[in-house]
């Protein structure tokens, strides 16, 4: 087993990774490995070949392919190393990653500095406790998406899609543009749990009916999907009896929440913070772990690929710096703090010092969605340091406040600064 | 695991499975327990099988390299209430003949389990109790079988028996008829059905009894051991058990019904399962659940023949006087798994009796050998089976690191898998946290290749299960 060195690895090369991995080359790191399970580069965007990408950063609107190439260019040009179909078994807090692979076997690496870009995965069936039959034709909707867009296949004919995220209403259209007939979109939750932009572009524009406050009671069908039986649901998400429904159909789509992936990041004792199941990183998005730097939906799930690409620079530069001596370390530390209707923010923590060089983007959630004007307001005991209006605040679209140089002064001598989202 | 028995004689013998795969209903939705005995009522053909079995599953588990791990388990009293309980079962266990039972303290039990119910009183502990992989088992044994020279013909379907003069002298299948001098009824839940064909025991009825149960992910906590709760009168009780996977199991329920295929899972039986695991491990949360499934268990009716035992639910083993040719296996429910290898030891000493000559095989083999498992080795081990089959490289379920090279060797094993579902129970592949989302297309592309059919027949549990309907860009015909 032949030990191999470098001064930046890393780990996933979705938008997050190749961000990170070319942003840690510019930024001085010398040695530069990305590994990737699959057998090229570019993650999950491969398969998400609808338009939507690059609006932020190449201020272009491009589909999921175009946008990755843009970045395995650079990384080919900037001769980083890669190593493709090949699985990380192991990852050490002393930055050692065991690797397996069909040609080399098993490899140790040592990284100088590592960066995590697992990405997330799908909830299942399972983790919703659907009740009812389990035969073929339940899928992810993420899975489906990989079965149309990249192998070619269709996995039905006549659909249910439960869960309005995003993968879920971009699979209704792509699913229709194929032939299949979308039956409808149901939500358990009183309001859409991904971009509005979606539901319009996705849904509404092809006749597909959302039903909010609406779930799957059971599945039936012992071989394959027959059909589901739908209900409505209450204010406490309990089914209200009488409401139920069968829908005929040979496929369920699951489109019902993401989770970071964060089973390496564990192993390497990083800390995971319960509520985004995201690593806690700082605003250079290094982890509780010297070395270990986290970046893109493995840290808290995005909506827009361009802010994956943003985080993925920012860690890559810090993993750069780490692995050349140069990110020295503070003990001057500002907390985050999710204040009012405010479910997380991410980083958890900032560097004032730093601040005063750059401006800092804090992106949060929030808890109930408010269909009126609010502000995001910064505060610090007790007293407003910046904020920002915007028309509403919906639980399916980020929101990021960007804190400047010029505020941190009003910071500086604080521990905490929350943030609030209110109506105006 | 009685044709893998039997297979040591010198005799031909043919195994008939209507699923698509062996083991796949009952014995694949249990427990993955071995109990050690203290829990059927005394003199029960029940208790006497599963005593009987325990001291044979060490061996059998090195035989046939299965999963098999014996922890011990423990009956968790709640509440002073429930202490005397446990003084009852140790009787039972006693009048049994089980050994190895200890009552510990409530103190010593929050010791052993941290995560235990703090309201702990004591436990019952029996040193015996084992957790086992229950595919795996009758995989392994079904395997030795066919290296032993037993013919295996799954999707093949009992229609009815040949008799000629009383005498049972074949079976008819869906697939033709195949005579025979000796038929075994081990249908399970179907092994009413097969005894009334030949008119044994007319009055005997399987009821179903539905069992949910929950799995945990090994991420959020590990249970030390194997927790029951006091049973009551008609089952275990649901428990939270460690398996051999490092996951918790929650479960079983325990609802009689009618239908023979339902295997459904309920709202409330999630629920209840939720909460009867609270009561012993009271940090069980929704969140960490990865995976439900249900099983029925073939709950029988057959009373015991021991005189003065008074008990309607006992095991049938034997070969009934009103017909000849028949050997009769009925109401095997729990403890079936645990009892399955005293059964088959059972069935020789019946077949013995009836004057068949056994005569071993000079060359039988009871050793059938372990595959590479990339997820148990050391990655020195791993290094070795890679250079000499580099698919043992390629890591296709990432949550049970199960490789190409594991799933293809499945593919062409002595009883091969044809099936996601089949893969799934032999490797563990796609049972993980995240539910084989990641490994599911690119089993179909395996499968697809290794069985040299299209992806759109590529089925999770064979008939009209397929995952796929068609290739995109090409229309359907009955497109509307």
């Amino acid at each position: 087993m032949t030990n191999l060195h470098y001064d930046v690895v890393v780990v996933g090369s979705g938008p997050g990774g190749l961000a990170a991995a070319i942003s840690a080359r510019q930024n001085g790191a010398e040695k530069v490995l990305i590994i990737e399970r699959d057998i090229e580069l570019g993650g999950i965007l491969l398969q998400c070949i609808h338009n939507g990408f690059g609006v932020e950063v190449f201020k272009e609107d491009l589909p999921g392919p175009s946008y990755a190439q843009r970045f395995i260019q650079q990384v080919h040009d900037l001769k980083i190393d890669t190593l493709l179909d090949s699985m990380v078994l192991e990852a050490t807090p002393d930055r050692r990653l065991f690797i397996t692979n069909r040609k080399l076997g098993i490899r140790e690496i040592q990284a100088r500095a590592l960066v995590f870009a697992m990405g997330c995965r799908e909830r299942t069936r399972a983790q919703i406790r659907l009740p009812g039959s389990r035969p073929a034709g339940v899928y992810t909707a993420g899975t489906a998406q990989r079965w149309v867009n990249v192998e070619g296949y269709m996995p039905g004919k006549r659909f249910v899609i439960l869960g309005s995220g995003d993968i879920g209403m971009i699979m209704a259209r792509r699913l229709t543009f194929e032939g299949a007939k979308v039956e409808r979109v149901l939500e358990i939750m009183p309001y859409l749990s991904g971009l509005t932009r979606n539901y319009v572009q996705c849904l509404q524009d092809f006749d597909i009916p959302l039903q909010l406050n609406h779930t799957v009671k059971r599945i039936i069908g012992n071989n394959r999907v027959e059909a589901i039986e739908a209900a409505a649901v209450d204010e406490q998400r309990r089914i209200i009896p009488g409401s139920e429904e069968i829908i005929p159909c040979d496929t369920l789509l699951l489109s019902v929440g993401l989770i970071p992936e964060n089973e390496l990041s564990r192993q390497a004792g990083v800390r995971i913070d319960p509520v985004t199941a995201g690593a806690f990183v700082d605003s250079r998005f290094h982890t509780s772990v010297p070395g270990i730097f986290s970046a893109g939906n493995v840290v808290h799930v995005y909506d827009l690929v361009d802010w994956v690409t943003q985080a993925g620079l920012a860690a890559g530069k810090g993993a750069a710096l780490f692995a050349q001596g140069k990110l020295a370390a503070s003990d001057k530390v500002v907390r985050t703090q999710a204040g009012e209707n405010v479910r997380y923010i991410v980083p958890h923590t900032f560097d004032p010092d730093l601040l005063a060089e750059e401006a800092i983007p804090l992106q949060m959630r929030v808890k109930q969605p408010i269909e009126a004007p609010v502000w995001v307001e910064a505060v610090c005991n007790g007293k407003s340091v910046t904020r920002k209006a915007l028309p509403y605040a919906r639980p399916g679209e980020m929101v990021t406040l960007n804190l400047k140089p010029d505020v941190v002064d009003s910071i500086r001598e604080s521990g905490t600064l929350t943030v609030n989202i209110t109506e105006r | 695991m009685t044709a893998r028995f039997l297979s040591r004689y010198k005799l031909s013998i043919l195994l008939i499975e209507k699923e698509i795969d062996i083991g796949s209903v009952t014995s694949a939705a249990n427990t993955a327990l071995v109990h050690p005995g203290y829990d059927p009522v005394s003199g029960s053909l029940k208790a006497k099988m599963n005593v009987a079995a325990v001291p044979l599953w060490l061996n059998l588990s090195e035989e046939l390299n299965f999963a098999y791990e014996r922890c011990g388990d423990f009956v968790v009293a709640i509440g002073q209430e429930e202490l005397p309980q446990l003084d009852e079962l140790v009787e039972r266990g006693k009048r049994n003949g089980v050994t190895g039972m200890s009552i510990v303290s409530g103190d010593e039990m929050r010791k052993r389990e941290p995560l235990i119910n703090p309201a702990v009183s004591g436990a019952l502990f029996a040193e015996t109790g084992a957790m086992c992989d229950p595919f795996g088992v009758t995989l392994a044994a079904a395997e030795n079988a066919v290296m032993n020279g037993v013919t295996i013909l799954r999707d093949t379907a009992f229609e009815d028996f040949i008799i000629q003069n009383k005498r049972i002298v074949g079976v008819k299948t869906n697939r033709g008829a195949f005579g025979c001098r000796w038929a075994i009824n081990a249908a399970g839940l179907f092994s009413d059905v097969v005894m009334h064909k030949a008119g044994v025991r007319p009055e005997f009825k399987i009821t179903p009894r539905k069992g949910e149960y929950l799995i945990l992910d090994r991420a959020d906590f590990e249970l030390q051991s194997v927790y029951f709760p006091v049973p009551t009168e008609i089952s275990k009780g649901i428990m939270a058990t460690n398996s051999v996977h490092g996951n918790t199991i929650l479960g079983p329920t325990a609802h009689d019904q009618d239908d023979k295929e339902d295997k459904t899972n309920s709202e409330s039986g999630l629920q209840e399962v939720l909460e009867g695991g609270r009561k012993l491990i009271p940090c069980v949360d929704p969140r960490h659940v990865i995976a439900v499934f249900a099983g029925l268990r073939a709950a029988g009716n057959a009373p015991c023949e021991t005189p003065g035992v008074d008990y309607g639910h006992d095991f049938i083993v034997e070969i009934p006087a009103t017909i000849q040719g028949l050997v009769n296996l009925g109401g095997i429910e729990s403890p079936g798994l645990s009892s399955s290898p005293a059964i088959a030891l059972r069935v020789i000493d019946l077949l013995k009796d009836a004057g068949e000559k056994l005569v071993e095989k000079s060359d039988w083999n009871p050793i059938r050998p372990a595959r590479p498992r990339f997820r148990h080795m050391t990655h020195a081990q791993r290094q070795a089976v890679i250079e000499k089959d580099e698919r043992y490289g390629r890591v296709v379920c990432r949550c049970e690191n199960v490789t190409e090279g594991e799933i293809v060797a499945e593919i062409h094993s002595l009883v091969p898998a044809t099936t996601y579902d089949a893969i799934k129970r032999r490797t563990w592949l796609g049972t993980g946290r995240c539910q084989g989302g990641f490994d599911l297309p690119r089993v179909t592309h395996i499968l697809a290749r290794e069985l040299g059919i299209s992806e759109t027949a590529v089925s999770k549990k064979g008939g009209d299960s397929t995952f796929l309907l068609r290739p995109t860009k090409q229309a359907e015909d009955d497109h509307d």
